[in-house]
């Protein structure tokens, strides 16, 4: 659903909705599988995302992105020269990602590595500075950061939704949306969870604190 | 949200209210704020937009190319022009002003795109400036033109790379068309028209911007964008009519767009950005990629 201030919006730095806003908020988006600014970024660009990227700002605005500058922070201008200062080592890549008609011509592949934790998130940018996560660590995924999200992988046992969804409830979030998709009876569970206010601390220590629950993250809201 | 302005247009026959009204209220129910709180953040935007065009009219600045800047400067003071002095004159340096800012990579808000981020500001702020009219007015025509790009978005694309610049600067005009034709006292039927009669102008424009730089034409494609909605509004508030429904003229963006060929959807390979000059000048100024190791 198209919200008015997806169209009046982002309040951004130039010069491309798409190139430079759209880029930041999947920066931002990456930024949260290693909880914070990653030590190495390899950020690989498809199509018109890697042919036109260069002069848009993309690589300034994904490394924004992911040192945690929002669309209309000024720092975006630098923010190759502050990655160096702040310890991000990042890679730019053209590649192929998919069959022109199979993959949107703004996606791109980044992967952020901090201590031991490495994660890879497939997104897109789909113009007016809205953005879609579609894959995280291989699970298809549909994230597009208009809320705050929860995603979480763990074993598939009975109950684990209404399990999740209790400790949620416990903790007066309300649920938007729940996706929940898996790559084969009994093998892994990905959900994807988006909740209206922002989880705490304590509700990602009792979702870790599940046995069965192998990785969860919280990618924060994007949108203004 | 509507997924169809004669959806919309509609509701706000039955119920009496102009669209800026009707779009309020929609995202109201689907977004669960207030009316006041979403007038709030368009206002913002209208600051924003506003201190786009006061900048880029001062003139100083350079894109980082070096390409564009100064344009919407000399339209302004120009005396040598047939509409030296109007409105019209006043809006075309608006969008070259907001353009300028975006392409030295100012702060703009992006309306819907940011390549297209000059034609809604200068044509609303232009026609309110000469007819002083006040922000509410200029608020409920931000949430009139947000209903029109959602339709847009929904049924077509806003992206130079999935619609060309039918996309971008053609959505822009479609937007500054139906939201001023409701600032000037259209009715919500009018505002139809005036969308349609910017879309189909727009039809098969292409996103072809010079070293993949949003700077050539993409400035002055700002600047013509908003001639075409001003063409547009005078020409629905007079009543005339254009046979096909906005809705459709909007899905006929989208199915061009879908046909384009490749190069003409914001790779820098065809139209403008492959022509002689338009290569000389792509690599001169081309900015490179940063390469660090990890």
């Amino acid at each position: 659903m198209v919200s008015l201030l997806d169209i009046i919006g982002p309040v951004m730095v130039g010069p491309s909705s798409s190139h430079t806003a759209g880029a930041c908020r999947l920066g931002l988006l990456a930024r949260n599988l290693v909880g914070g600014t990653p030590e190495r970024a390899l950020v690989e660009l498809h199509g018109s995302f890697a042919r036109t990227g260069e002069g848009h700002g993309t690589d300034k605005a994904i490394a924004g992105g992911l040192m945690g500058f929002r669309p209309d922070d000024d720092r975006i201008r630098t923010a190759l020269d502050i990655a160096e200062r702040e310890g991000l080592a990042y890679r730019f890549e053209k590649e192929k990602l998919g069959e022109e008609n199979e993959v949107h011509p703004n996606t791109v592949r980044i992967t952020v590595e901090r201590s031991d934790r490495s994660h890879v998130m497939l997104g897109s940018s789909l113009g007016a500075g809205r953005v879609i996560v579609s894959e995280i660590d291989g699970f298809p995924v549909e994230v597009h950061g208009n809320h705050h999200t929860i995603v979480l992988v763990a074993e598939d046992v009975k109950g684990s939704i209404a399990r999740i969804a209790g400790i949620l409830a416990d903790d007066g979030i309300n649920i938007a949306t729940l996706r929940v998709t898996r790559k084969h009876k009994g093998g892994d569970a990905f959900m994807v969870i988006e909740v209206d206010d922002p989880p705490g601390e304590d509700v990602r220590d009792h979702i870790r604190a599940l046995e069965w629950v192998r990785w969860t993250h919280r990618l924060d809201k994007v949108s203004s | 949200m509507y997924t169809s302005l004669s959806s919309a247009i509609a509701a706000a026959e039955q119920q009496n209210k102009p669209l800026s009204l009707i779009a309020l209220e929609a995202e109201s129910r689907d977004q669960g704020r207030a009316i006041a709180e979403i007038r709030e953040v368009l206002h913002r935007a209208l600051v924003v937009m506003r201190g786009a065009v006061e900048q880029g009219l001062v003139g100083d600045l350079k894109s980082a190319s070096g390409l564009v800047g100064g344009d919407a400067a000399k339209v302004r003071v120009s005396t040598n022009g047939p509409f030296s002095g109007t409105p019209f004159a006043s809006v075309l340096s608006r969008a070259l002003a907001v353009q300028e800012v975006n392409a030295a990579m100012g702060v703009i808000v992006a309306a819907p795109t940011a390549g297209g981020a000059g034609v809604l500001p200068a044509v609303l702020t232009g026609l309110a400036a000469a007819k002083g009219l006040d922000d509410e007015r200029l608020v409920d025509a931000l949430a009139t033109a947000g209903l029109i790009g959602a339709v847009v978005a929904e049924r077509a694309s806003l992206s130079g790379a999935e619609g060309g610049c039918q996309a971008e600067t053609g959505a822009a005009a479609g937007m500054a068309a139906g939201a001023a034709t409701e600032m000037l006292g259209g009715t919500p039927r009018q505002v139809g028209h005036a969308v349609a009669l910017a879309q189909q102008g727009t039809l098969g424009l292409v996103c072809d911007p010079l070293g993949g730089l949003v700077e050539l034409p993409c400035v002055v494609r700002n600047a013509t964008g908003a001639a075409i909605a001003m063409a547009a509004i005078e020409m629905a508030l007079a009543g005339v009519e254009f046979a096909i429904p906005a809705d459709e003229v909007i899905d006929t963006m989208g199915e061009i767009g879908k046909s384009m060929d490749l190069r003409y959807r914001e790779t820098a390979g065809g139209g403008l950005a492959a022509t002689p000059t338009g290569r000389r000048l792509a690599r001169e100024r081309l900015v490179q990629i940063k390469k660090s190791g990890p």
